[in-house]
């Protein structure tokens, strides 16, 4: 059994409207057989946070294009993508890109 | 007689003093007109850039304090002056980033935008004046910029970017900065930067936000390494749809300004493969390492399927503007127009209007009959606010006579939201809201203003 995993999330240039305005989430996973990995995390937000219109953060198994996923401050295609395991006290930022200008 | 001569003598005087102001106000004008910047309405090629061999005494004085900053220096100045950049967009980003490049000495300036100047642009544009109102923005732009510093060459381009004219004309320049408002502008300058080789410095502001990434440079990604796909277009926001505070653009221009500089002096740019975040709430600045340039990428990648530009308002979904698109929802007998509504008013005919506006909306001005709940609410069905449309339902069943269905009236600011709540009511079931008959302003208030009430406020 992984033991449970406690990361804070973000959301931000828009993102955060989709969970009620609010851009800081101390969150901690329960405990597993398996590690936790960002494929699972993205499930946990739907169930967990995300009540309504999934289809404006997910598509699929990843994320809507448009959304940017950093984990601890770099771009998750460094990190593993979808199969990067989390690790207690991770950050992961969930940011949508702007178009204004 | 002698009162004749007199009296001609000053006439004449009169006559020629007249001729003496004339003079001058011709004079002046053609001075003045010879400064009047021509605005290019399509692409022409330009001459190339002369590089400076030396500073001039006036140089030397007017950009003395960067001169002294070894970073810069004599060469480094000299660089500025032989270097062109493209501005896409004269604005919220785009004015404070041609103002610092003027300022700073940068030897062309091309500055393009297809919009003319709004009042409700003067927030965040800082180049536009009330006087410029109407007025091309590129032009606008260009002749503040000249007030600035007569000394860097400016060329205002009316016109739109697109997939005809984006080469030619950015293979004119050294640097292209992005100061557009929309997605499909944003893939056709990344797609001709990378097609002719430029160096693409990138920002986007919204709300109280801001992004900056320098794209294809020195190796680095390039916007589709980053965003293969669009968006959907439904999830893209706008500044007059999602707000902006001026400053944020503000800061995020100025930091293009920046690299722009950093880039054209020799210094070099450090946010090649870096993304940088502004929260302006928070006051904080984020840089997060990007992915390098990807070897699949469909136009800077190893085997690119993009050789060429294409059509960018199909491959994104969406139009190359930010202004609002008008969407259909309805049919014909599901909408009333602005007039309708009038007479419904005037007869007083029992009905309830809805205002499907966000709160921050409603304070700006709203119609006094109104009954507010957000299309969010109604959307995620929002108890309270169900609860609120149930009791002023039945409070004008009571006051109507025998049992009917009683009208609701949706209104927004434009009618695209009062379409969708109109859906999302038709959808409730029975036991959420009575059975009514719910119908949609066409145009919304906007349209209010326009065609009934004048003095009811725009935005």
């Amino acid at each position: 059994m992984a033991a449970p995993v406690a990361i804070h999330l973000e959301f931000g240039g828009g993102a955060e409207l989709l969970f009620n305005g609010v851009k800081d989430h101390h969150v901690t996973l329960p405990s597993q057989p398996d590690p936790w990995d960002v494929k699972q995390l993205l499930v946990w937000i739907q169930q967990n946070l995300l009540k309504e219109r999934p289809e404006l953060f997910v598509q699929g198994d990843s994320v809507r294009p448009g959304i940017l996923v950093l984990i601890n401050d770099a771009d998750w295609e460094l990190m593993g993508e979808l199969e990067y395991q989390l690790q207690d006290q991770d950050n992961v930022v969930f940011i949508s890109t702007l178009h204004g200008g | 007689m002698t009162d004749e001569v007199g009296y001609l003598k000053a006439q004449l005087e009169e006559k020629e003093k007249d001729i003496v102001a004339l003079k001058n106000k011709l004079a002046h004008l053609e001075k003045s007109n010879a400064s009047v910047l021509e605005l290019y309405e399509k692409v022409t090629p330009l001459t190339p850039l002369k590089a400076k061999a030396s500073l001039s005494n006036e140089d030397i004085m007017r950009y003395s304090r960067q001169l002294l900053l070894p970073e810069l220096g004599v060469q480094g100045q000299l660089n500025l002056s032989k270097t062109s950049v493209l501005v896409v967009g004269c604005g919220g980003l785009g004015c404070p980033l041609a103002q610092y490049l003027a300022a700073a000495g940068i030897g062309r300036l091309g500055l393009l935008d297809y919009d003319e100047v709004e009042l409700s642009n003067l927030h965040r544009q800082v180049l536009h004046g009330e006087e410029n109102q109407d007025q091309a923005k590129a032009l606008s732009a260009a002749n503040a910029i000249k007030r600035l510093n007569s000394t860097v060459e400016c060329i205002p381009y009316h016109l739109q970017l697109s997939s005809e004219n984006a080469l030619q004309l950015i293979q004119q320049y050294d640097i292209v900065a992005d100061c557009s408002d929309n997605v499909p502008t944003r893939y056709l300058v990344n797609d001709a930067c990378v097609l002719s080789g430029k160096p693409l410095v990138s920002a986007s502001a919204l709300r109280m936000e801001g992004q900056l990434t320098v794209y294809n440079y020195h190796g680095g990604p390039c916007y589709r390494c980053l965003y293969p796909v669009p968006p959907p277009s439904e999830t893209v926001t706008n500044c007059s749809d999602g707000g902006v505070l001026g400053v944020v653009p503000g800061i995020m221009g100025c930091f293009q300004a920046l690299e722009v500089l950093k880039i054209a002096s020799g210094q070099g740019s450090s946010c090649g493969q870096q993304l940088v975040m502004f929260d302006a709430q928070d006051a904080r600045f984020r840089s997060i390492k990007l992915r390098p340039k990807q070897a699949g990428c469909a136009v800077c990648g190893e085997n690119p399927s993009v050789t060429r530009l294409v059509d960018y308002e199909a491959f994104c979904g969406s139009a190359a503007t930010d202004k609002c698109r008008k969407l259909n929802l309805l049919s014909r007998d599901q909408r009333i127009t602005v007039q309708d509504y009038k007479s419904i008013m005037d007869t007083a005919e029992p009905h309830l209007l809805l205002d499907v506006r966000p709160l921050v909306e409603v304070d700006i001005c709203h119609l006094p009959t109104s009954l507010n709940i957000p299309l969010s609410s109604l959307e995620y069905r929002k108890s309270e606010h169900i609860q609120l449309l149930q009791e002023s339902i039945s409070q004008l069943k009571q006051q109507m006579e025998g049992d009917c269905r009683p009208p609701v009236y949706v209104i927004c600011k434009m009618g695209n939201d009062s379409q969708k709540a109109v859906q999302v009511m038709e959808k409730m079931s029975g036991s959420e809201v009575d059975s009514i008959t719910v119908k949609d302003i066409s145009g919304g208030l906007m349209a209010w203003a326009k065609r009934i009430d004048p003095t009811f406020p725009q935005y």
